[in-house]
């Protein structure tokens, strides 16, 4: 890996991370365009809760904090590493097991 | 834009699920036969840099918000497979947050990753067909495209709403509704996705897979020739 694409790498991380955590308190709270035509149209109250509506970060807050804009801030931090972590992963392993593929098919002779 | 449990009846969200299962297993087909060294951790960055822009609604009309959707911004960034696994990454990641339905995943990935993704890079892909290859038309596609895959991926909802909506509320004013709302939040979309690509385009054109065109190509000159 070429050190300017690490580079690049980090401070797009860091990009991500600080917009998760800073601007993320500042976003505008109203209902989005799909739950507004819900609740105009009168299916909103189809919608059910989910599963995880009582979860340690439901709704992007966390638990235990009760700064709402921390809270926000600090769940969408977790969010950002949490994504990173599985997308980089899922990439690594089709990768290698691409490599692995194209090692056990035969090589043809010179 | 997420859907939850409950708008869309059970057996439609399963024929959603299967739909979202095909288009993942292709793309993550054709991903794997693309995928060069840089483009785990460039996937992963992709896919964590739209989960944290998922959170910023920005303000769109009296009383309603929008936010990106990234399939677009995902798709030319990486390509239109890997892109949309970095959708459904960041949609799967989610539910630890509470947002969107489980039952619900499949429509939400089709939605977004599928249609607005894959769709979106479509539109891009016949938007650059008739623009000069420079990076300015490159940024430009991408954001047109990204504008328009909003409303593709509205559409989608509407489509599976008049399958299987639960409301019933008259589809003509849920696709009038759905089609105007998400038109106002496409142009953010637009906005978001074309002065992103841009940024990258003047950092590192060469991670710009949508751009890959515009790369000079490398002359070997004859002194170099060993």
């Amino acid at each position: 890996m070429r050190s300017n694409l690490r580079l690049f790498l980090v401070g797009g991380l860091l990009v991500a991370a600080g917009l998760a955590l800073f601007v993320s308190g500042f976003a505008s709270s109203s209902p989005d365009g799909l739950e507004k035509v819900a609740g105009d149209k009168g299916f909103l109250q189809t919608a059910r809760d989910h599963l995880f509506a009582d979860g340690p970060l439901a709704d992007y807050t966390v638990r235990g904090i009760d700064n709402e804009r921390l809270s926000t801030g600090v769940s969408g931090l977790i969010g950002v590493l949490v994504t990173f972590g599985v997308g980089f992963a899922l990439f690594a392993l089709l990768r290698a097991l691409r490599t692995r593929r194209d090692r056990s098919e035969p090589t043809r002779a010179p | 834009m997420h859907i939850p449990d409950g708008f869309i009846n059970a057996s439609t969200s399963l024929g959603a699920g299967a739909v979202a299962a095909g288009g993942l297993g292709v793309s993550l087909r054709r991903a794997a036969q693309t995928l060069q060294d840089r483009q785990a951790p460039l996937a992963g960055l992709v896919a964590a840099y739209i989960f944290a822009v998922q959170m910023l609604n920005f303000p769109v009309a009296a009383g309603t918000s929008g936010h990106l959707l990234g399939g677009v911004l995902a798709a030319v960034l990486v390509g239109p497979w890997a892109g949309a696994i970095c959708v459904a990454v960041v949609l799967l990641v989610q539910a630890l947050f509470a947002d969107g339905g489980l039952t619900a995943l499949g429509l939400n990935i089709t939605n977004m990753a599928l249609v607005g993704g894959i769709g979106g890079y479509a539109v891009f892909l016949l938007l650059r067909k008739v623009l000069p290859a420079t990076k300015a038309a490159v940024a430009g596609a991408a954001g047109v495209a990204a504008g328009i895959s909003v409303v593709l991926a509205a559409a989608a909802f509407v489509v599976e709403y008049a399958i299987g909506g639960t409301g019933g509320a008259p589809v003509g004013t849920v696709l009038a509704a759905m089609v105007g709302v998400h038109t106002l939040i496409g142009i953010g979309e637009g906005i978001i996705t074309a002065l992103t690509i841009g940024v990258v385009l003047g950092v590192r054109p060469d991670l710009v897979y949508g751009a890959a065109d515009l790369q000079a190509p490398l002359v070997l000159e004859a002194g170099e020739v060993t």
